[in-house]
């Protein structure tokens, strides 16, 4: 059974799931949302399979696949996972079942809108397993269409400002990384991301190459200050497109940093990490102080995501410095685990925190805070599951949310206290919007007759936000599996990057 | 002339055949039965692909024949046989404008025809004579096209326009041409190039002559600062007209640029690779930021041709069989894509008006949503977004660039790449994100929607498949 090519049925059935609800959406627009279902739910079981399969005693690449495409450019079809990429490819596939069960209600072409998200999911998928760059770089900007799309047709009122912002954003970002694949391609004859890990070039050249995928992949993440175009797409992308792009989009730029800024050219990322480090503790501090004066809730989410994704930048780029100041490897690896561990927890927290956003949107059409007051006082259970979730962004242990930044902040000891210090702080802010919000929101009195004749969640919105609670509380309580399954392909990325590469 | 040499024209001899039979039997037809001479040049068409087949197929390198002056290889066979396919489309495209606009006449097949005998000539060319005789009977054959609506001001006034710039651009080729024969005493490429290598002509002239050779080749390509024609060609000539001038001529410019520049003049190259990164250069950031600026479709793609053709030159520049090979995987891509881009404004064209306005597309996809998904794919591959083709070509000559040491060219043309991305973006927009200002749905004959679902669709095959026609072009030098 494990014969089967995993990863491109994972990347080919939901394209193909993508063209029949596009056609039949036409003639029989009741079929379309079963059976796009039922596609995500395949994707997520076959995905499964992957995980049952997995072997975690090793940094290899497995389920390998591997055919010629281009063989004037020795390019190829080249599909495979480890530690890092795996359980991000999870936590799309997962994503996914929830955006189509979260669009249900979609009533403006939900052929389509079902055909975009399936699509969107299949590229994302083909992007963590691919071992190309240049068949990464075909996912990584091919998915901006179906995005595009996403928040331009079912997007709020300003949606054309903003997904024309998301979209240019990206593509300003990655044509650099292009050049970049594209020199080192012409240097080392070879788009094998593993041969390129293995190229070695001087650090002038290194910085060069590293400036560019640190400007493709620092606009996806987000990080300051290209950041800007984040909370615009966010407020105006309908709340599936908010909920994939905070859960899985944004790692892409974590992910993208991992599997070639670091391997590639760690020479200079260890001479820039500073940068990084810097623009990290940027966001964690100022976007958070940012996120306290939003009056909007996505917007609020948005600035939060932003300010929770630096957590992942610092972590990815503390291991120079720990390296640096200990000389020894133990607790460098700290810090990418936590920010792997951030990326997957982030994915759950803030996609929740969209959803539930979403199920007040859908009943009151207002994002602003201040159209709420005392909505747990007739959304009990709703109101159970939002705190729950807010609590979780805002780092309460026994969450997912704690356990990153705590392993974020522990390896920034190692690597200098100011750091620690300024990290930590967020712990502070994220609380103060999250539960300032809470308290704005969910206590008090009712505040008017918008709030007093909502009803509670249905079984629909009951499911989402469960299957998202366990896992914020699963991840929370017992990370050891995720942190497992990480272990060789960590320990191995760190040793890698500790080796100079200038030949 | 030996039967040999007969054989290895074969294809050209066939279009110009039935280009006069085609104008003959047209004398013949009445106007209820016109499809028939639709009918006998597409099959023209399909048998000239068949023979230019057969000599791609044939193994051998590079023949001479004629004198020198025609040169048979695998470049101009694959050129030609591109040539013949996108103008089997452009024919399918026309005929259902011709026949709403009262255009359809027998004329517009066989000047065609004429046109394409003269790109086939030129691709084939092997000395100045046969360039400038090719060149010649193309664009000879295009301004009379400019002008087919006679009743039509604008069309007149771009015809005419067309005319001066154009002859004075083939003027100018023609001066530098002589320049060239004054200076290495022949007129076959072969012998020009050879005479170069030995140090034979004075630099001044050959200087003055490449100058002008070049500047002729940047009128025909449309290159920025020898562009003013084409927005206002694309925009006073009829639609189908504009889907001709943007296909097969640039086919023929890039023939014109390769067998001048690299057949003969490929000493000089350090000379003209100056040349060309200013014009390579000029024609990206402007071609694509004055698209930003345009209402009408037809200027604006008129633009953005002018920007893609700055992607050519900068695979034409580094002067290496890389760059060749992706400046004609371009430049193909190119007229395919901008058939398509210009199909879809035929289909939106109703009885008596052009649609010509960015407004006109406006909810096109809850109109006819199949062929806003093909302009779609059109759209998106034109501004280089993968998997589209349109992105294998804009690599594969930013990649001959880099690897020659344009670092910074390489970069301007991404950036120029990104501005452009805007206005192809906002096509889209238009289609999807806007709701129609006309509710009746666009309705077009079948063959038409066939082709432009073919045309549609290469843009997503050839993009996952593009290993087969980089294959294809990169054998070809």
């Amino acid at each position: 059974m494990l014969d089967w090519p995993l990863l491109s049925l994972l990347t080919w059935i939901p394209i193909a799931g993508a063209v029949v609800v596009a056609a039949l959406g036409q003639r029989s627009p009741d079929l379309v949302r079963p059976l796009a279902l039922i596609v995500a739910l395949a994707t997520f079981g076959l995905s499964l399979l992957l995980y049952v399969g997995f072997d975690a005693t090793t940094a290899q690449m497995q389920f390998v696949e591997k055919t010629i495409w281009i063989e004037a450019f020795n390019i190829h079809y080249h599909l495979g996972i480890d530690g890092l990429s795996l359980p991000l490819i999870l936590l799309n596939t997962l994503i996914c079942v929830l955006v189509i069960i979260g669009g249900w209600r979609i009533t403006d072409r939900p052929h389509q809108y079902m055909a975009a998200f399936l699509m969107l999911h299949a590229l994302m998928t083909g992007m963590f397993a691919a071992m190309d760059a240049l068949l990464f770089y075909v996912f990584f900007e091919a998915m901006l269409v179906p995005m595009f799309l996403i928040i331009g047709i079912w997007g709020g009122p300003n949606r054309i400002y903003a997904t024309v912002k998301f979209f240019l954003f990206t593509f300003f970002g990655s044509v650099f990384m292009l050049i970049a694949l594209l020199w080192l391609y012409l240097d080392s004859g070879s788009f094998s991301i593993a041969e390129l890990q293995q190229h070695e070039f001087g650090l002038v050249p290194q910085i060069w190459v590293f400036l560019a995928f640190l400007i493709a992949f620092a606009v996806k993440v987000p990080m300051w200050p290209v950041h800007t175009w984040l909370p615009d797409a966010h407020v105006e992308a309908p709340t599936g497109g908010s909920v994939v792009l905070a859960a899985v989009m944004l790692k892409i730029g974590g992910y993208g940093l991992v599997r070639f800024a670091l391997p590639i050219t760690p020479d200079a990322a260890a001479h820039l990490d500073w940068l990084v480090i810097a623009l990290s503790l940027i966001a964690i501090v100022y976007i958070g102080f940012v996120a306290l004066a939003q009056s909007d809730m996505k917007k609020l989410i948005a600035y939060s995501s932003i300010s929770h994704m630096g957590f992942v930048t610092l972590g990815l780029f503390l291991a120079f410095a720990i390296a640096r100041n200990t000389g020894e490897l133990t607790g460098a690896g700290l810090g990418l685990s936590g920010a792997m561990v951030q990326m997957i927890s982030h994915g759950f927290i803030s996609g929740a925190m969209f959803l539930a956003v979403g199920v007040l949107y859908d009943r009151v059409h207002s994002r602003e805070i201040s159209a709420y007051g005392g909505v747990a006082n007739t959304m009990p259970w709703f109101a159970m599951f939002a705190v729950l979730f807010f609590m979780a962004n805002s780092g309460l242990p026994g969450t997912s949310g704690f356990v990153g930044e705590f392993m974020v902040i522990l390896a920034a000891f190692h690597a200098s206290f100011w750091f620690a210090f300024a990290a930590a702080a967020t712990l502070i802010l994220g609380a103060a919007y999250s539960l300032w919000l809470v308290k704005r929101v969910f206590y008090g009195e009712v505040a008017n007759d918008n709030v007093a004749s909502l009803k509670d969640l249905d079984g629909r919105e009951w499911l989402m936000l469960t299957v998202l609670a366990v896992f914020t509380l699963g991840l929370g309580l017992w990370p050891y599996p995720l942190i497992e399954l990480m272990e060789p392909s960590i320990q191995n990325l760190v040793e890698h990057i500790m080796q100079s590469k200038i030949g | 002339m030996t039967i040999a040499e007969l054989q290895l024209a074969l294809p050209e001899i066939f279009v110009l055949s039935m280009a006069c039979v085609v104008l003959l039997a047209d004398l013949f037809i009445s106007d209820q039965r016109r499809g028939l001479t639709h009918t006998l040049a597409v099959v023209t068409l399909v048998f000239a692909a068949i023979l230019s087949l057969r000599l791609m197929m044939a193994p051998g390198e590079e023949v001479l024949a004629f004198s020198d002056t025609f040169i048979r290889d695998r470049f101009g066979d694959v050129l030609k046989v591109f040539c013949y396919l996108i103008l089997i489309g452009v024919f399918v495209y026309a005929k259902h404008y011709l026949r709403q606009f009262g255009l359809f006449k027998g004329e517009f097949y066989t000047l065609s025809l004429f046109a394409l005998l003269g790109t086939m000539v030129l691709i084939s060319a092997g000395s100045l004579l046969t360039v400038y005789l090719g060149l010649e009977l193309l664009t000879l054959a295009s301004y009379a096209l400019v002008a087919i609506d006679r009743k039509s001001l604008q069309g007149s006034e771009a015809a005419m326009k067309y005319f001066v710039l154009g002859s004075m651009a083939s003027g100018l080729l023609l001066f530098g041409m002589s320049l060239i024969f004054g200076a290495t005493g022949s007129l076959d490429l072969n012998d020009v190039s050879a005479a170069l290598a030995s140090g034979m002509g004075e630099s001044m002239l050959l200087t003055v002559g490449l100058v002008f050779i070049v500047l002729g080749i940047a009128f025909k390509l449309g290159a920025v600062p020898l562009h003013m024609w084409v927005p206002d060609v694309y925009h006073g000539a009829p639609l189908p007209i504009t889907l001709f001038l943007s296909s097969v001529p640039k086919l023929a410019a890039l023939a014109l640029a390769i067998r001048l520049l690299d057949n003969g003049l490929i000493e000089l190259h350090a000379d003209w690779q100056g040349m060309l990164i200013v014009l390579a250069a000029l024609s990206m950031v402007l071609g694509n930021v004055v698209a930003i600026a345009q209402t009408n479709i037809k200027r604006m793609l008129a633009y953005s041709t002018i920007s893609h053709m700055g992607f050519v030159l900068l695979g034409l520049l580094p002067a290496t069989q890389q760059g060749y090979a992706a400046a004609m995987f371009y430049a193909i891509v190119y007229a395919i894509m901008s058939a398509g881009a210009f199909a879809v404004l035929i289909m939106l064209s109703n009885k008596g008006a052009e649609a010509e306005n960015l407004d006109d597309l406006k909810g096109l996809a809850k109109r006819n949503p199949w062929h806003a998904l093909m302009m779609l794919m059109l759209m998106f591959s034109l501004a280089g977004i993968p998997v589209f083709v349109g992105f294998f070509a804009k690599w594969q000559v930013i990649a001959a660039a880099l690897s020659a040491g344009f670092t910074w060219l390489s970069i301007l043309a991404v950036v120029t790449a990104v501005i452009g991305a805007f206005y192809y973006l906002r096509v889209v927009k238009l289609m999807y994100f806007d709701d129609p200002e006309d509710t009746e749905p666009v309705a077009a004959p079948v063959d038409f929607q066939a082709v432009l679902t073919v045309n549609g669709l290469a843009m997503l095959g050839l993009g996952i498949f593009s290993g087969g026609l980089i294959s294809l072009c990169v054998s070809s030098f």
